[in-house]
């Protein structure tokens, strides 16, 4: 989430100077509502519809023609993916899933994972996996670039992509108290090359534990091993990133195998083993208006600290990184 | 109460001086505006002002005015110049607030229609904006960059005077039958435009949930900023399906420069629409909710009446007979000795 800010500093920066200064919406009058109705207001409102009588009559609904909630995702196109996926989930990947018992089958929580492949395999698999063992939708927080283009930004919101803002993971976790994903290490975690495998990157400024604190809702942390293997970059060019205004251009070992075009989506079938690992629960209240940035630091080291732990443990075991 | 409505001529100062009317504890309505009123009134009373409402304070001591509803803001920027909406939307409000505020002034609640255009449309924005939610980037349009300083002087207002009740109202996309909205001009076209490759989740609100939104607003008095829109957030592709209409894609990017050429052919799509037709813009609405007001309609409930009335229209042709003002005749009917008033009051 905080990797999120850092990349639109620049930009939202060259906005800011077109701005008058008085051109901020206003936020102190939010703050001073009182909430409790009237009922003689209510039946003043009525004035103008005196047809619809009741005033606590449902409001007309329509008739809607798809299944997309307000998130963007559909459930119809959830399980039409989740059915072609499948078969590369089990006999390609060969995904092992372990320690699905931290995860709670009701109620928010973050599913806090490390990162990696240059096209990101372990979002996919985490959301695959657990939508099958425990049939609860996973929403995936990731960066606002997706958003951007065309027809992927799409497709990525109807299988249960979200932007990854802090208002977003707050509204999924406290107030519709699902399952979010997410990967704070960002692009720092994809980009890295092949030498720096399995090393897990800074995890941005803690800005996910301030949404999980502020939820009051568990980190589970998630450890992956096998994605790395599955399209490691081994080269990148700035420029072209520049260029193409991506956050970086990689040249991977499945360009050198599959070619410049099939090697772009193709991946190895590496073995993957998903580790979900006990939660993190907060002793402080939910709804602060601020936590103190050390004691965010804090947790968020804890948890890339359990992360890094529990990948060195997993690749001690490992004894073949195709067969597991 | 003693009420005055701005933008008397608008589809908004219009209606909501016609809903007024019908309230007992309503005594006084005085409507202002550059233009004659477009909707018969029975008890408002006109008077024509220039654009930036110079003249309000008197008329507001005058007729000791309470509350003031103020409808008079451009939310479109393809129905006015950059100038004018500026002079409508931040000098009018501007005088106006400075009308209301002053020393002797009688005013005790104000409430301004304004929209969500002031949340923009952004791919950074969150899935929905919360009242105290900034927006992503700066404005895009005049009209998105008037409003923001209308809300600013109006939060000025608010500090200066907290004897006074302020509520501000930011209304999302409304669909009507006889209004004229970007979206719902579109949705009128034979093809409706699209942005290839992008879906945007839109909120909608029917023009009855507004009336009595300001209604609300304007009788429970509940100080605060709320965000208006009905339950839920469609896809603009089902928008289209609901309206029984095909779409058109334009080009994801130089979207703008081709709509630009394309004005001359009558295809009027303002800028902060082209952003809405990408991105889309979700609100909260639950504080208002929260404060007491019940919907008539969720986002889906209003484009099915929407549809419905156009599907209506599509056969028997518009609803509404034209009115035209005259002034002597209104004159007549409220002031003369030889009317006979069913609303007279002591």
């Amino acid at each position: 989430m905080a990797d999120q800010r850092k990349t639109g500093s620049t930009r939202s920066k060259k906005m800011a100077r077109d701005v008058p200064a008085t051109a901020t919406p206003v936020e102190d009058l939010a703050e001073i509502v009182a909430d409790a109705a009237t009922a003689n207001t209510q039946a003043l409102v009525r004035i103008n519809q005196p047809e619809l009588g009741d005033a606590d009559a449902p409001p007309a609904f329509g008739v809607r023609t798809t299944d997309i909630d307000h998130w963007g995702r559909s459930e119809k196109a959830r399980r039409l993916a989740g059915n072609l996926y499948e078969p590369f989930y089990k006999y390609y990947f060969r995904v092992d899933l372990e320690g699905l018992e931290h995860i709670p089958t009701e109620g928010g929580a973050l599913l806090v994972s490390n990162h990696s492949a240059a096209i990101p395999s372990d979002g996919p698999a985490i959301m695959h996996g657990i939508e099958t063992e425990l049939g609860r939708p996973v929403y995936g927080l990731a960066e606002y670039l997706f958003r951007r283009m065309p027809v992927i930004g799409t497709a990525w919101s109807r299988l249960g992509g979200v932007t990854a803002h802090p208002d977003n993971a707050y509204r999924l976790l406290r107030e519709e108290g699902q399952l979010a994903l997410v990967f704070p290490e960002g692009t720092k975690g994809t980009s890295k090359n092949f030498r720096d495998r399995y090393r897990v990157a800074r995890f941005g400024r803690g800005g996910f534990i301030e949404v999980a604190m502020r939820a009051g809702a568990p980190i589970i942390p998630v450890a992956v091993v096998g994605a790395e293997e599955s399209m490691p970059v081994l080269w990148q060019s700035k420029r072209l990133a520049k260029m193409m205004n991506l956050p970086y251009v990689p040249i991977t070992a499945n360009h050198l195998v599959f070619g410049p075009l099939l090697g772009t989506f193709m991946y190895f079938p590496a073995k993957f083993r998903i580790r979900f690992l006990p939660p993190v629960e907060f002793d402080v209240e939910p709804d602060l208006p601020r936590y103190s940035r050390s004691v965010l630091m804090e947790y968020s080291e804890r948890v890339r600290r359990s992360i890094q732990d529990a990948l060195y443990d997993m690749l001690s075991e490992r004894k073949s990184v195709w067969f597991g | 109460m003693r009420i005055l409505v701005t933008g008397l001529s608008t589809f908004w100062g219009g209606h909501i001086a016609r809903v007024l009317e019908q309230i007992d504890d309503v005594e006084v309505i005085v409507g202002v505006d550059t233009h004659d009123p477009g909707l018969p009134l029975e008890r408002t009373e006109f008077v024509r002002t220039e654009e930036t409402y110079g003249i309000l304070q008197r008329i507001v001591e005058a007729a000791q005015i309470d509350t003031i509803v103020h409808t008079h803001l451009i939310v479109d920027s393809s129905q006015a110049s950059a100038k004018k909406i500026n002079e409508t939307n931040v000098i009018g409000t501007m005088n106006l607030l400075a009308a209301a505020g002053a020393a002797t002034s009688p005013v005790r609640k104000v409430v301004v229609k304004s929209s969500t255009l002031v949340y923009g449309s952004n791919d950074k924005d969150p899935n929905m904006f919360r009242e105290s939610a900034k927006r992503s980037t700066g404005p895009v349009s005049p009209v998105e960059r008037s409003l923001l300083e209308a809300e600013a002087y109006l939060k000025d207002f608010a500090t200066d005077n907290p004897h006074v009740f302020v509520s501000l109202l930011r209304f999302s996309n409304v669909l009507g039958d006889d209004l004229s909205t970007p979206l719902a001009r579109m949705l009128r076209m034979r093809v409706v435009p699209e942005v290839f490759g992008f879906d945007p989740r839109l909120q909608f609100t029917h023009q009855d949930d507004v009336l009595s939104a300001l209604l609300f607003a304007a009788t429970s008095g509940r100080p605060g900023i709320f965000n208006v829109a009905g339950d839920g957030l469609l896809p603009w592709s089902e928008v289209c399906e609901i309206v029984g209409k095909r779409r058109i894609a334009l080009p994801p990017s130089g979207t703008e420069t081709m709509l630009r050429y394309a004005q001359p052919l009558g295809i009027r799509i303002p800028h902060e629409t082209i952003r809405l037709l990408k991105y889309g813009r979700g609100v909260d609405n639950s504080l208002f909710k929260r404060a007491g007001f019940r919907y008539s309609y969720t986002s889906a409930g209003a484009v099915d009446a929407y549809a419905k009335g156009q599907r209506l229209r599509s056969t028997i042709g518009a609803t509404q007979p034209v009115y035209r003002y005259e002034r002597d005749v209104e004159a007549f009917f409220r002031h003369s000795p030889a009317v006979v008033r069913t609303h007279q009051r002591s």
